[in-house]
């Protein structure tokens, strides 16, 4: 189906099931420990075997050799896989490092031997006793001190340095200026359930059950590593125990599965052990930004400039800092520019909100900044610049834009004019306490996506695409779809996701996953229903679906006797004309925030929060809720605490485990509320939605940052926000 | 892991006994610590000795009036028993403030005091570390030191002694009761106990080779306001960047002790004579000849910050 003009009323609009606070179809799996991970799978092919991955020492240089003997000698031991003996490997389209390296080295912890036994502590006995002799190079492992010989890079699909009009005029005669900067630092994605996966080979044709966003890269990326056709390798990766962009594409577990399989004859099951994660996987790039804001005195930005320098390995690419600065105000004179330095340590990669993230938590700093400079409420500055129009190109307006409805809603319902401007004045106790807003913007991504839909002689309708859960309610929201359309209950839908046996979907990242994978199930369904209609000699317009049955004039069949024993099958996809190019479609948040500072030692304590979002149709309110609500966790998380410390000599993230690398726990997390805003976006998809599970984090560190300041006084640049950056400008306890 | 021998040991002199019989052999009480290290290959026992069935898990009340906490009472049931939430507060509320309550359960008075640091680099078998591999080095220097030591380090090592039970101990002048393995039994005051790192950071208590705890006593209460102040990154379930114990007499004498600054919970006599005239002035003596790291500096003014909200609290 193709989906080239403004969507009009379709069956979805009922709104009988869609659009419902529906619980999760997965949820009782999940909650009984019954949902089979990658791992756990013992029953899907019998004799499996352990694999112990073995990661790099050093962040540079080379292997002078390696010892496997005593390895090899190992009780249970049955094989090792190094770059010597797997073969020539190709590498994936979307990895920079090699998923195997040796002999050269190209970061910390990247594998370079696989130990396979027949039990796994055996195989981490045996992968310890792999000797490995290393000659280092130097490294450069410092983003401030790389960031000066940065080149310009683009992010995905951007160019360079984009812009309009003349900043470098327009700034300095502003009679309003900031100029200032900011970090961000490393990121991990520190997913519940690590990289795993079992592999099986029969003949030359290769299973991997996995834990994977995307399974149609993935098995071109593993295709493409191993040199053999696609079509010889099957993913399956039915649930996912969270990835946050982590496992959008092919990692060591998989690879190393697969090459363990070959080399032990035998099917083989790695995971990554969590002290591997943080170095051998991928993470979200530190940022260096620069932004200057020049306004007129009554608070309309005259130019906007943000530049953001990040570091990869060579050949990857940059954190893309500066993309919702393209968008987000208005503004004639426009600069943003990405650099991008050549760093040694481990891939920089998408990590949730990739380049909005880091992004949003400076610009929606400076935002308050230039708001207080200006004696304007930071609410009504951002009103005052709103923009309906891409700024860069006024001719393309926004399918939907209320962002000043998110914040007015916002501050509102928050209270916020309870907030002294004034930093510094409120005290409760031992706490220092205050408010702070940031908005947010996340674009909506249209990309094709397949399904294919069965109704069997029950009236049981299947749905079947390789979209992935990874812990988002897809299962849910593609059910809740599938029932709306074929107008059954949702207990008469089956959902099948996760198998590259299935018509190749959007895939679960960029939170483009829930708009694109439900329109494309809706396209397989309106091919279903006209089947239907065909089948019973209806005339499939007046054709209506609902009860189980359909009904023209006064003609009324079960779907299930429409079936017949046969059944019928239908497959179709979603794809996308113009209507994305023509239109900026774009997702809003505005983020509340309250924290209390304690005023003796700077500990940060979060209050209160509330997301409003316009993100156009919410096909679920109770998933949706609990995305936004995951993200802004997330996102105090980057505010306070999250940061993979760099050790610049020795190039690696050191608090490489769950105990180093702190994400919040219940006791950070006050309660949570998110207000959807109403809205549907005719111009997004024939469903009307968009998308939620990044736009809950976009914003939400600056707003906290600017709570802190609202609360302290004190103007941290640096995240995370730690007590150490508070405890100088603290007054006397 | 290395592949280990096991015996559940029937007496505590039989356990210790043991301990000097198999090399490389080590006491396994809750394990929480041991089993992560042996897993990592940190800790490579060859033999271990379940001290669990020892039935050293009674509190009783000494003939002092004080307390005797046997070896394998766990966090959990010492943090709610009821002589101890009255008497001994601080212990109580330091206990709560470490780790989760799972660990807890399994976590065990003895194993608490010598859990090894937290240390980042010594959980990483690549990088030097001193304390893992005595002469290798200190990859923390210079490194990744924010959570590390400021005072009492060395050129050896700048580690700090993780636990918050073991700061209430010390500020309780515990004594640690052992057998060795020749069936002597001995008690080692609190302050005796844990060592400075030195050039020999690997060794970390006054135990000789197969000592066993048995309990830990507590002398009669000493009253006044019990306060533990865990300062950290995360609101739960994180290590101390510093805490305080303290306990704090009406007349505003008292006593105190920190965590997350040193190689073993810190406690300077001198300075708890000073606590009449405030934060600033404990806060000096107890820190007097810190050599804190530009990344942990700001553990000093913490410290004294944190003081000063805990000897408020006592007054207020
Ligand atoms: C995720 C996590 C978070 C934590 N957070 C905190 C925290 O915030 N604060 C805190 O204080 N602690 C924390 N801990 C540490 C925890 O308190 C210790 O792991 C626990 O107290 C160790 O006790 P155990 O009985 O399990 O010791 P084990 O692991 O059994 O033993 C530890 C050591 O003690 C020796 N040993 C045990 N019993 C005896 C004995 N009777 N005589 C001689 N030697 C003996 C063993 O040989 C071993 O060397 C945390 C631990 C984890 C895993
Ligand atoms: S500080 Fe101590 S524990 Fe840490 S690396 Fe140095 S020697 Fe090892």
């Amino acid at each position: 189906m193709r989906f080239d003009t403004p969507a009009t009323t379709n069956p979805i609009d009922q709104l009988k099931i869609v659009g419902k606070p529906v619980d999760r179809i997965d949820g009782p799996l999940k909650t009984t420990g019954t949902a089979p991970y990658a791992y756990e799978r013992h029953d899907v092919v019998p004799n499996q075997a352990y694999g112990y991955v073995v990661g790099s020492a050093i962040a540079k240089g080379r292997i002078a050799s390696i010892d496997l003997s005593t390895a090899q000698r190992a009780p249970g031991f049955l094989a090792i896989v190094t770059a010597d003996n797997a073969g020539r490997l190709g590498r994936g389209r979307f990895n920079t490092a090699r998923l195997l390296g040796g002999p050269d080295i190209e970061h910390y912890h990247q594998a370079i031997a696989l130990v396979v036994a027949e039990t796994f502590e055996q195989a981490r006995a045996a992968a310890q006793l792999v000797r490995v002799d290393y000659v280092r190079t130097d490294g450069m492992f410092d983003l401030a001190a790389a960031k000066d010989s940065w080149t310009p890079a683009a992010g995905l699909g951007a160019p360079a340095d984009p812009g309009v009009g003349d900043f470098a005029g327009a700034f300095p005669t502003a009679p309003i200026q900031l100029d200032a900067a900011y970090t961000t630092p490393d990121h991990s994605h520190a997913m519940m359930e690590p990289h795993a996966s079992i592999a099986a080979w029969e003949g030359d044709s290769l299973t991997v059950w996995t834990s994977n966003q995307m399974i149609n890269w993935t098995v071109g990326d593993l295709a493409q590593t191993l040199g053999i056709a696609r079509e010889k390798v099957r993913l399956i990766s039915p649930f996912i125990g969270g990835g946050f962009g982590g496992k959008l594409f092919l990692r060591a577990d998989a690879l190393l599965a697969a090459l363990g399989a070959r080399a032990a004859r035998r099917p083989v099951k790695v995971a990554l052990p969590r002290p591997l994660m943080a170095n051998n996987t991928t993470h979200r790039p530190a940022t260096i930004q620069r932004i200057r804001i020049g306004a007129t005195r009554d608070g309309k930005i005259t130019a906007i400039g943000h530049e953001s320098w990040s570091g990869d390995l060579p050949g990857g690419g940059p954190e893309n800092a500066v993309q919702q600065t393209r968008l987000l105000y208005a503004g004639a004179n426009r600069m943003t520019a990405t650099r991008l330095a050549i760093l040694d340590l481990p891939e920089g990669n998408a990590m949730r909100a990739p380049g909005e993230a880091p992004g949003l938590m400076a610009l929606e700093i400076a935002m308050d900044e230039m708001a207080e400079k200006l004696g304007l409420d930071p609410i009504e500055f951002r009103v005052r610049n709103d923009t309906q129009v891409d700024p860069e190109n006024p001719g393309r307006p926004f399918s939907q834009r209320q962002l000043i409805e998110c914040l007015r809603t916002g501050a509102e319902r928050f209270g916020w004019n309870k907030r002294n401007a004034q930093p510094g004045r409120l005290r409760d106790g031992r706490w220092l306490t205050g408010m702070g807003v940031a908005a947010g913007l996340r674009n909506n991504l249209l990309t094709t996506s397949a399904a294919r839909v069965r109704l069997d002689h029950r009236g049981v309708v299947t749905v079947e695409t390789d979209m992935t859960d990874i812990g988002t309610g897809s299962y849910t929201i593609i059910a809740q779809t599938a029932a709306e359309m074929m107008g059954v209950p949702l207990d008469k839908v089956v959902v099948r996701l996760g198998d590259s046996s299935f018509p190749v979907s959007a895939g679960s990242g960029g939170q483009w996953g829930a708009n694109n994978s439900t329109a494309g199930v809706y396209a397989a369904c309106v091919k279903l229903r006209e089947a239907v209609a065909q089948k019973l000699g209806f005339n499939s317009a007046d054709a209506v679906f609902g009860d189980g049955q359909v009904r023209s004039g006064n003609r009324t069949v079960s779907l299930a006797e429409a079936a017949g024993e046969s059944g019928l099958v239908a497959e179709d996809a979603i794809e996308y004309g113009d209507l994305g190019k023509q239109y900026q479609q774009s997702t809003f948040v505005a983020h509340f925030v309250e924290v209390g500072v304690d005023v003796a030692t700077g500990e940060t304590h979060i209050r209160r929060m509330l997301a409003v979002c316009a993100a156009g149709r919410i096909l679920n309110p109770k998933s949706a809720r609990s995305q936004v609500i995951g993200a802004m966790t997330m996102g105090v998380g980057a505010a306070l605490m999250e940061q993979l410390a760099v050790d610049k000599r020795r190039g690696f993230f050191v608090n490489h485990d769950l105990a180093g690398y702190e994400v919040p726990v219940h006791a950070d997390i006050p309660h949570q509320e998110v207000i959807f805003l109403d809205e549907t976006d005719p111009i997004s998809s024939p469903m009307k939605a968009k998308g939620v599970g990044e736009l809950g984090l976009c914003g939400v560190g600056a707003a906290v940052a600017n709570a802190i300041y609202n609360a302290t006084g004190i103007r941290v640049r640096d995240y995370p926000i730690t007590l150490d950056k508070l405890l100088a400008g603290l007054p006397e306890a | 892991m290395r592949s280990f021998t096991y015996e559940r040991a029937s007496s505590p002199a039989e356990a210790a006994a043991a301990a000097m019989r198999t090399e490389g052999a080590r006491f396994i009480a809750g394990g929480t610590n041991l089993l992560d290290l042996m897993k990592l290959e940190i800790e490579t026992p060859t033999h271990l000795i379940d001290v669990n069935g020892l039935a050293l898990d009674k509190i009783e009340t000494t003939t002092e009036g004080g307390l005797r906490i046997g070896a394998l009472v766990r966090n959990t049931d010492l943090a709610a028993d009821e002589r101890v939430r009255r008497d001994y507060g601080l212990l109580s509320r330091a206990l709560l403030a470490g780790a989760s309550g799972q660990l807890r359960n399994k976590a065990t008075t003895a194993g608490n005091l010598l859990q090894r640091t937290r240390c980042p680099y010594f959980y990483d078998t690549n990088q030097p570390c001193n304390k893992r591999q005595p002469g290798s080095g200190c990859a923390a220097i210079g490194g990744f030191t924010r959570p590390l030591a400021v005072i009492g380090t060395s050129d050896a090592c700048i580690a700090t002694h993780p636990s918050d039970m073991a700061v209430a101990m010390r500020a309780l002048d515990a004594t640690v009761e052992t057998v060795r393995s020749d069936g002597t039994v001995r008690g080692i005051p609190i302050a005796e106990f844990h060592r400075l790192p030195g050039d020999t950071p690997h060794i970390e208590t006054t135990l000789v080779p197969g000592e066993l705890i048995t309990a830990v006593t507590l002398p009669k209460p000493v009253g006044g306001k019990h306060i533990y102040r865990k300062v950290r990154d995360r609101a739960s379930y994180a290590f101390a960047l510093v805490s305080v114990g303290a306990i704090v007499q009406r007349d505003g004498t008292g006593r105190v002790a920190l965590g997350g600054v040193a190689h073993r919970p810190w406690r300077v006599e001198a300075a708890d004579a000073e606590m009449p005239r405030g934060a600033k002035a404990v806060a000096e003596r107890l820190l007097a000849g810190a050599r804190p790291t530009d990344e942990n500096a700001f553990k000093l003014p913490l410290v004294e910050r944190t003081l000063g909200a805990v000897l408020a609290e006592a007054k207020g």
